[in-house]
């Protein structure tokens, strides 16, 4: 899987780095699952634990920068464990702010919690975390398995996500108009959608990242593809 | 006695004289040197160093190397481990049904088993453990095996997405000093699940019970107040009534297979179901809903469909809920086509049933979000067509569960486009 170095200590310090990403993509994982699962069951102390934990992401990501500046400088690494140090660099701050978004949704946990909403509200949050989380999963999976051949369709799923958004925001509103006593935790709940469809363009550009590291090539822009199964419309004569 | 024996006896003694001097070379050299250091110290006997020099020799050839008790302990231990030689320990892995990982000291993957490969996907020699379990609990035992020297650990670990799952973890060193670990997952989630399903058809049941009751408990009312001598009215509200408590009989149907079905741990690896089949049953029994309703199925299958592995009756659900709702709310089209294509069809390899009807169609908003548990369109035209707005709640978990996924394309007034994919193994 890695290059073998004369220098044993080298090999040592790119490893640490990949281990360091996967123990902070854990972390990730498990912040936004937990914080929408605070904000669903309106569980303010496990919100806090949220925002507390958000530190440990900051942290590691602090020393993935510093020790990846180091192996630069010591090392002056070529060509590809070159991209896997600068993907390091790029996946850390993905990650990162992957945290703050989820402590954000932790945050204002506190506020709709207030008011016992009807779970018929929380139901598209639950979907859309869902779809984030599968694609932020499965994107950590590949940089485990360095297969890209599975990355792209990763990236296809972020479609769906932000279909998933649109449908959401155009539910919040109807509620809001319903009754302005709605309109309080709705918008709270409307930005805690953002953050988790902004949670999956993360797990997207982390995609584009690994593509690159492992291959070299950007990701292609766009690839033509046939499932584009929301925003197609159907040929008259009803053939698939 | 033959020569021959007897010869063969000859040869065999003297095998063993040669075994028993090179076993004890050292020793009687030592005598040897020690006698012959005495006699040039004391030069007067040399018969007597001659005699005791040759007693050593007989000594050494005599002498057994190993004692009897020695030769039993050693018998004993190789018929113990006789029924192990020769098996191999990838096989040994492969018996085992809980996923179970052999990893080296580096912490990356040897070997994964079946189960485990079933459970989390391929695991390829040289992966990472680190970097493919990368919940905080599981970094942490790893940890400590790897660089802590702890030798066994244990801790839970879930999983939520696609499914829920919660596992037992223990990993242990193999023997001593070999440097290799084992990983087994014993598969909690059942306990989980039962959990979560009970809490989960409180919050369900009592929100959508709770419509229809207050519906029915306001007719009743009426009945004992104004309405009491009113003959058509009293009809008309028994009526109403009755169609409420079919629906609540309903709801509890589909709230009950839904729990069930997440109650349910993986499928079975290896069952084949016959796709065609299973849609033409399908097709057959919903035949006369669909002439009630005044639609017709139509089939466009196409050649060799393979078949997908799965287990028959939740597919025949998938499907009988699918045709179901194109018959019912695309009526007013007149006609659902089934088609059906083998992978050769497409780039992705996929093996693809298509239920489509020319009924109104299905908002671009709401295209994402029908499969949601109770998410309706139009609340009013599923009530009239006894939906729960469980089916595709129901469908979308069994296709998740045979690693399919649904599509639905859909224009507003020219139908809606119900595609399921099977990929290819």
């Amino acid at each position: 899987m890695y290059s073998h170095h004369t220098v044993r200590a080298y090999d040592d310090e790119l490893t640490y780095l990949t281990r360091k990403i996967a123990a902070m993509g854990g972390h990730a994982e498990r912040l936004v699952d937990q914080s929408v699962a605070a904000l669903v069951n309106a569980d303010v102390s496990l919100a806090r634990k949220v925002i507390e934990d958000d530190a440990l992401l900051d942290e590691a990501q602090r020393e993935i920068d510093d020790k990846s500046i180091l192996v630069i400088a010591r090392r002056q690494p070529m060509a590809g464990d070159l991209r896997e140090i600068i993907g390091t660099i790029r996946i850390a701050s993905d990650l990162e702010r992957v945290g703050d978004l989820a402590k954000s949704v932790a945050k204002r946990v506190m506020v709709v919690a207030e008011g016992r909403q009807p779970i018929s509200l929380f139901r598209g949050i639950q979907a859309l975390a869902e779809l984030a989380l599968t694609q932020l999963k499965e994107v950590l999976d590949v940089y485990a398995s360095r297969s890209v051949e599975r990355i792209e369709f990763v990236r296809d799923r972020d479609n769906e996500i932000d279909a998933m958004y649109t449908s959401l925001f155009r539910e919040l509103l109807t509620y809001m108009m319903e009754d302005p006593r709605n309109i309080t935790p709705c918008t709270h709940l409307l930005f805690c959608a953002k953050n988790i469809e902004r949670i999956g363009d993360h797990a997207t550009n982390i995609a584009e990242t690994i593509y690159y590291v492992v291959t070299g090539d950007q990701m292609p822009a766009d690839r033509p593809k046939e499932d584009k199964s929301h925003r197609v419309t159907l040929p008259a004569d009803g053939k698939k | 006695m033959s020569a021959a024996s007897r010869d063969n006896g000859r040869g065999r003694s003297a095998r063993l004289f040669a075994h028993r001097f090179r076993q004890n070379r050292w020793m009687l050299a030592a005598g040897v040197a020690a006698v012959l250091a005495v006699f040039f110290a004391l030069p007067q006997w040399p018969w007597v160093a001659a005699c005791v020099i040759a007693a050593l020799f007989v000594v050494a050839a005599l002498a057994p190397s190993r004692t009897a008790d020695q030769r039993s302990v050693e018998a004993e231990e190789v018929s113990s481990t006789s029924g192990l030689i020769g098996l191999s320990s990838e096989n040994l892995a492969a018996a085992v049904t809980d996923p179970l990982i052999v990893f080296d000291g580096a912490g990356a993957v040897v070997h994964a088993n079946a189960a485990a490969t079933a459970a989390f996907g391929a695991l390829h020699p040289g992966i990472l453990l680190l970097l493919k379990f990368r919940a905080p609990e599981m970094q942490d035992m790893i940890q400590a095996v790897l660089f802590g020297h702890a030798t066994a650990r244990q801790t839970d670990y879930s999983e939520r997405v696609p499914i829920e799952r919660v596992f037992r973890v223990t990993v242990s060193a193999v023997g001593r000093g070999t440097g290799f670990y084992v990983m087994v997952f014993k598969d909690q989630s059942e306990t989980r699940r039962i959990d979560r399903m009970r809490a989960d058809f409180i919050a369900n049941a009592s929100h959508e019970l709770r419509t229809p009751l207050a519906s029915i408990s306001g007719f009743v009312e009426t009945l004992r107040g104004p309405a009491r001598d009113d003959a058509k009215a009293r009809d008309q509200f028994l009526q109403i009534m009755q169609n409420q408590t079919a629906r609540m009989a309903r709801l509890i149907d589909d709230l009950l297979s839904l729990s069930r079905l997440e109650m349910k741990p993986f499928l079975k690896p290896g069952a084949k179901v016959n796709l065609r089949g299973v849609v033409e049953s399908v097709i057959d029994s919903l035949t006369p809903l669909a002439k009630d309703s005044g639609v017709v199925i139509e089939r466009d299958f196409g050649d060799d469909i393979p078949a997908v592995l799965g287990d028959r009756d939740e597919l025949f659900q998938v499907f009988e809920n699918l045709v179901e709702n194109a018959c019912k709310y695309g009526q007013s089209g007149g006609r659902v086509i089934v088609s059906m294509a083998g992978p050769e069809t497409n780039a992705e390899r996929e093996t693809i049933v298509t239920i489509r009807d020319f009924g109104p169609g299905i908002p671009e908003e709401h295209i994402p979000r029908v499969t949601e548990r109770f998410y309706r369109i139009d609340g009013e035209l599923s009530r009239t067509q006894k939906g729960t707005g469980l089916g595709l709640a129901i469908v979308k978990h069994i296709l998740t569960r045979h690693k399919a996924h649904l599509t639905i394309r859909s224009k507003l007034g020219d139908g809606a486009a119900f595609t399921v994919h099977f990929p290819s193994e």
